[in-house]
């Protein structure tokens, strides 16, 4: 059975009082990232329309938000998602090679989770941190100023949290 | 060194929190704003000349005195914290290490357009940032700044941080209002604007982050001094953030009467290009500007010397100029590949299309996969004029902006850099053997002269 534990529950429905009575649509982009984190890592169908009742809108409300945003994972994804930038400014400071390195370091392709099921990694654009090149996204925040031996510490630390 | 308004006190230790951000003077502008009339503030943000910063420059006073007021239907002021265009990440600075600049002058904002509920909207990916603004604004309301009855004025006003999930579309206003409604991120058609109709159909205002934060410095000291500061109709300090191949890219604070080479070369900000490389082109103003080679950017097709604002960057059109944007100033030394970098551009405006408008959608991709093709090595003579042909018809056929967004940076590096794109097309097996595109040149063959 899908249900938001009590704490997250509370969340949602101080979400869903920010707006004017009737306008708890609103609330679906800040309920679908707690459903994110609190079922999986992604947004499985059954989870998607948990979210439709929970907020009184049809399923199709829900899915045509999920596939528009590119943060919501419509398939499942490894425990640590690795998300790098490689738009323009982080090319420039050679994101390639750090895309390059991951892939060959965790040996698995861009979109891709390793066997295990402990990463995945994606290329992203744009996340706003060109002045801090290149960088990725790890959970809720940024790394920045990556360099091979980063990464390398980066996995280090995954691994470390998985044992 | 130029005045400093908003980064003033960016340094001082603890200014993220209440108790120093308010030790420091902060809250002032609302004490002074509580006790004006609606319409005076509304007039002194006029009179300061403050131009939107988010990439429009649209004067800012002027947007607010068209907000509708029809009688029993609230208002909302909206600001816009979605930014996503690549090269700018100056209002993450604010919003990360000076949060009550945007509260305060947020409250303001409010009173001055009777919003009782004003929302920020915030880029998904920063996720850190809302839980330090949700912490701000809770201390604010913990003081007696927001809520109700606001310091015994009898006005009343919550605020509350949305997070977006990733969509760049959503940093044009009418697409940010879609997605605070909980919806796809598609712009809607204008008229009717913001003002009259925006969220849930009542009259907005949508403002971005460092626009909000100027309103604070305006109220505190009026209008007319702050427009005293600056040149022409570029008026106050506008926040720049410099990356690509700087010696020290970051957040800088600027008068807008520097030139461009002093930003670039000058300790004070840039501080020139890593390991004496030259310099090759620049983007001043976020990806969606025209790319200047050197030359161009440094001066003006009069032979002037080119300065960091609204009306110099644009001199000379999109012939010989570019635009100030979002202050996302992206620098690219004589190594870079044009075609590339552009291709990495195209890329991000082929995945950032929401897809309603043909011309965006389909043209956005074919873009993609033309450069893609010429960075390779095996593109045709042909494809760089079928390139050209694509851009001009996005650009002005589409309900938002994002078309000729996508457009303009295809447009300005063929303009500019055509012979790159043709040695692409005559040197196919020097793009084969590397992998990219930067690696093409051992010797540079494009450093711009006169």
């Amino acid at each position: 059975m899908i249900q938001f534990n009590d704490k997250t529950m509370l969340r949602v429905n101080e979400i869903i009082a920010r707006y004017p009575v009737g306008k708890q649509k609103s609330a679906l982009l800040p309920v679908l990232h707690l459903a994110q984190v609190e079922f999986g890592g992604w947004l499985d169908v059954p989870v998607m329309d948990y979210v439709a009742s929970l907020l009184s809108i049809e399923p199709i409300e829900v899915y045509e938000v999920a596939s528009f945003y590119s943060m919501y994972n419509l398939k499942p994804v490894g425990k640590h998602l690795f998300e790098v930038c490689q738009t323009g400014p982080c090319m420039l400071n050679g994101s390639d090679d750090i895309i390059d390195y991951i892939k060959q370091k965790l040996n698995i392709g861009v979109g891709e989770t390793t066997a295990d099921g402990m990463f995945t990694l994606k290329t992203v654009e744009c996340l706003g941190a060109c002045g801090y090149a290149p960088m990725m996204q790890y959970g809720k925040t940024y790394r920045e100023h990556l360099t091979k031996e980063k990464v390398d510490a980066i996995i280090e630390e995954c691994r470390a949290k998985a044992n | 060194m130029g005045r400093k308004l908003l980064l003033e006190k960016a340094h001082v230790e603890g200014i993220r929190h209440y108790d120093v951000y308010r030790r420091e003077g902060g809250y002032r502008s609302v004490e002074k704003a509580l006790k004006m009339q609606p319409a005076d503030i509304v007039e002194e943000v006029k009179k300061s000349g403050l131009r939107g910063r988010g990439g429009a420059g649209f004067p800012t006073g002027m947007k607010w005195s068209f907000l509708a007021k029809p009688d029993g239907v609230p208002r909302y002021l909206v600001c816009n914290a979605d930014e996503s265009e690549p090269g700018t990440f100056k209002d993450r600075y604010l919003m990360e290490f000076i949060p009550h600049i945007l509260i305060e002058g947020m409250i303001v904002a409010s009173f001055a357009l009777g919003s009782n509920t004003s929302y920020i909207y915030i880029r998904g990916e920063y996720d850190w940032i809302t839980d330090i603004l949700e912490e701000a604004i809770a201390e604010a309301k913990q003081n007696g700044w927001l809520g109700k009855n606001i310091q015994g004025s009898g006005f009343d006003c919550e605020m509350y941080v949305q997070r977006g999930a990733g969509a760049y579309i959503c940093g044009e206003e009418t697409a940010l209002l879609e997605s605070l409604e909980g919806k796809r991120g598609n712009p809607r058609i204008k008229p009717p604007f913001p003002a009259v109709k925006g969220l849930w159909g009542c009259p907005t205002v949508v403002n971005n982050v460092e626009t909000l934060a100027a309103v604070v410095p305006i109220i505190n000291e009026g209008g007319d001094e702050y427009a005293k500061i600056g040149v022409g109709r570029s008026t106050g300090t506008k926040l720049i953030s410099a990356c690509g191949n700087i010696n020290k890219p970051g957040i800088y604070e600027i008068d807008m009467t520097i030139s461009v080479e002093e930003f670039i070369y000058s300790d004070e900000y840039c501080g020139g290009i890593p390991n004496g490389k030259k310099l090759k082109a620049c983007i001043p103003g976020g990806s969606s500007v025209p790319i200047l080679p050197a030359n161009l950017l440094l001066t003006t097709a009069k032979g002037e010397k080119r300065l960091m604002n609204y009306e110099s960057l644009s001199d000379g059109g999109f012939a010989t100029g570019s635009m100030m944007g979002s202050g996302g100033f992206i620098v690219l030394d004589e190594d870079q590949c044009i075609v590339r970098h552009t291709y990495t551009l195209a890329r991000f405006y082929r995945h950032e299309s929401c897809g309603q408008c043909s011309p965006c959608r389909e043209g956005t991709g074919w873009m993609e996969k033309i450069l893609l093709s010429l960075e390779k090595g095996k593109g045709k003579m042909s494809d760089i004029d079928l390139l050209w042909d694509i851009q001009r018809k996005i650009e002005g056929n589409t309900i938002c902006p994002l078309g000729d967004a996508a457009a303009w940076p295809v447009a300005a590096a063929i303009r500019h850099f055509r012979d790159e794109f043709e040695w692409h097309v005559n040197n196919p097996e020097k793009c084969l053997t590397e992998n990219y595109g930067l690696r093409h040149y051992a010797d540079p063959i494009h450093v711009p002269t006169n």
